[in-house]
């Protein structure tokens, strides 16, 4: 038994979810090997190699992997899948969209979205909103599986020192063309990763709003998340949303500001450490989940809260 | 052009689902269904492109139970034109759902698939890229934004970096994201009319589909419950708690 797993990256470096999945196969079987596709892309080979757990890389590089076309990578990946017992990728748009493509090729029910290793072939997984945990066993010869980052640490990324081996590039498929990505880049940290995410919703009323959130991001250096909502009203861009059909957090410490806690919501952020909410509705279900519910108007609370934070600053000089 | 859209009855995303006792699934008796959300959104696109004249048909399909057709029934009440109910019992894996519908594509021969992007029971998000699979047809999942052209669509995707704009060339697949438009409400006539409408049944052996599981579902449990927290009085004491007690500050 062997791991393939598909490593997601920006053809300059990792992208930080890959180490979490990469900890993840190492729990289904030890040897883990990585492929990744790309376009000038041997920085990422090379820091593959250095991860801890990976026992070999197979490094396929050509114009065409310049961008995430599931329809090019396939046929890479069902090259290698006669040897592999498990293909593995992470439980993000790119495993999304890529793996379905990959197991159903090769006639596999895939695994989506496991957020515990039980055995080789025996996972769990949520279920309806993460309301239902539910434990699964696949009865594939083959397994195809996506994970979910942020129930995973990550791997070191230090200690490996895996081959590297080129593979040869696969077919093109010319019905599918990349145009354009609008990738919002910005200096606070990843919505993933972050150790502090402060979330907005409905209840912040405009896009301009979202300055509030924005300084109290600055002064906790957190990342910035918002509420389905928020997002259908423009108020902030698709990448912040948090939920079931947004993006999954796990940071030590959730505050929730103006956000009901509808359960598509929670579906993204329960897991969270700490969990804050500020809520002028005493009654919001956000504060069920809450460790520390303030009730209060958050244009009054954000501020009042930034300040409160100065002044601990300068305590702490 | 002709546009078959993948419909699935869910339980009603309102409902806070129940886990059975014996631990073998969710409680669905008396438990109120509807369509699967992102899903009203691809009828709603198909709708859209068929009153803008760019495609002649839409035919609806859901795979399931016999109370499934309610499904089929809505989707033909907002503006399909013709509904396929497959007959199934018990859990159909996304694999068994794409196998079925590239049966159906074969006969029906449509020059699109609309489908959600998810189904919010299952959480599984692969039927639509399995039947592009199956079909070697291209992929654009997560549409939040579609442009019907020539002999292709371009379609903007989201994706966990923004916003991802692909062309695919027709036939495709399109799976649907819930910011792609606002569904419409059936009216009372609609609702009416769509009982006159065809809906043709038929069953996965029919089709010669095996839709046996290879997934067992060994148990199914409540998540672990997050142990009440308390409410603090002012700003002043959240910031005191962070910082002292719960020391993530
Ligand atoms: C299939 C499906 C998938 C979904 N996926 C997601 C998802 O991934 N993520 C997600 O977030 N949602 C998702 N939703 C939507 C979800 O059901 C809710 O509609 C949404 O989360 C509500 O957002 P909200 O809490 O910002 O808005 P509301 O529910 O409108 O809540 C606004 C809150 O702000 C409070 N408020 C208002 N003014 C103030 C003030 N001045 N001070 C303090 N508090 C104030 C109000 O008391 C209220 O509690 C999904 C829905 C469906 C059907
Ligand atoms: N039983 C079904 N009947 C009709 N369409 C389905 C069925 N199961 C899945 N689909 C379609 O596939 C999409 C994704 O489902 P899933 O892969 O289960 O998350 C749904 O939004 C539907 O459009």
């Amino acid at each position: 038994m062997s791991v393939l797993l598909i490593a997601e990256h920006s053809n300059k470096e990792l992208k930080p979810f890959t180490l979490n999945v990469i900890n993840a196969a190492t729990k289904i079987d030890e040897d883990v090997h990585v492929l990744i596709m790309g376009h000038n892309s041997d920085p990422v080979a090379k820091s593959l190699s250095e991860v801890s757990g990976v026992k070999k890389v197979i490094h396929v590089d050509n114009l065409i992997y310049e961008n995430y076309v599931a329809e090019n990578y396939v046929p890479v990946i069902l090259k290698y899948a006669d040897k592999y017992s498990h293909i593995v990728s992470a439980a993000n748009t790119f495993g999304k969209n890529l793996m379905p493509r990959v197991a159903a090729k090769l006639d596999i029910s895939q695994v989506s979205d496991i957020i515990k290793v039980i055995s080789s072939d025996t996972f769990l997984r949520p279920i309806y909103a993460g309301n239902a945990f539910a434990t699964v066993k696949s009865n594939d010869p083959k397994k195809c599986v996506t994970v979910r980052p942020t129930s995973f640490e990550p791997a070191p990324s230090s200690g490996g020192s895996a081959e590297i081996e080129k593979g040869d590039t696969g077919e093109e498929y010319s019905s599918t063309k990349f145009v354009k990505k609008e990738e919002i880049k910005s200096d606070r940290p990843e919505l993933g990763t972050a150790r502090i995410v402060i979330s907005g919703g409905r209840g912040l009323q405009s896009g301009d709003n979202f300055k509030l959130i924005t300084a109290v991001a600055d002064k906790l250096n957190a990342a910035i998340g918002a509420s389905r909502a928020a997002v259908d009203a423009g108020y902030i861009t698709n990448d912040h949303q948090v939920g079931q059909t947004g993006k999954v957090v796990v940071p030590d410490l959730y505050i929730a500001v103006g956000i009901s806690g509808a359960i598509q919501h929670l579906a993204g952020m329960k897991e969270s450490k700490v969990i804050v909410a500020i809520n002028k509705d005493g009654e919001a279900p956000i504060f069920s989940i809450a460790d520390y519910g303030l009730e209060a108007d958050l244009f009054e609370a954000l501020p009042q809260f930034l300040e409160e934070l100065n002044k601990l600053n300068t305590i702490q000089k | 052009m002709k546009i078959l859209v993948a419909v699935k009855r869910v339980i009603d995303y309102n409902v806070q689902i129940r886990v059975k006792e014996d631990n073998s699934g969710i409680v669905t008796d008396n438990v109120k269904m509807s369509t699967n959300p992102p899903d009203d959104n691809a009828i709603e696109e198909a709708v859209r492109i068929k009153e803008s004249g760019k495609a002649k048909e839409i035919v609806a399909i859901t795979i399931g139970e016999d109370k499934a057709q309610e499904t089929v029934r809505k989707a033909l009440a907002v503006g399909a034109d013709r509904g396929i109910h497959v007959k199934t019992e018990g859990i159909v894996e996304p694999l068994a759902v794409s196998k079925i519908l590239k049966a159906i594509v074969e006969k029906e021969k449509p020059d699109l698939v609309f489908m959600g992007k998810q189904a919010i029971d299952d959480d599984c998000n692969q039927t639509g890229q399995m039947l592009a699979a199956l079909l070697n047809w291209p992929q654009a999942t997560f549409a939040s934004k579609i442009e019907v052209k020539d002999k292709s669509l371009e379609v903007t995707r989201e994706v966990d970096e923004g916003l991802e704009t692909i062309e695919v060339k027709i036939p495709a697949i399109v799976t649907c994201d819930l910011r792609l438009n606002e569904p419409r409400y059936a009216s009372l006539p609609n609702i009416m009319k769509a009982k006159k409408k065809p809906l043709d049944q038929m069953s996965a052996t029919d089709l010669g589909v095996d839709t046996k599981p290879r997934i067992e579902q060994i148990k199914v449990e409540e998540p672990p419950k997050r142990k009440a927290g308390i409410k603090v009085a002012n700003v002043a004491e959240l910031v005191n708690k962070l910082k002292n007690e719960a020391k993530v500050i």
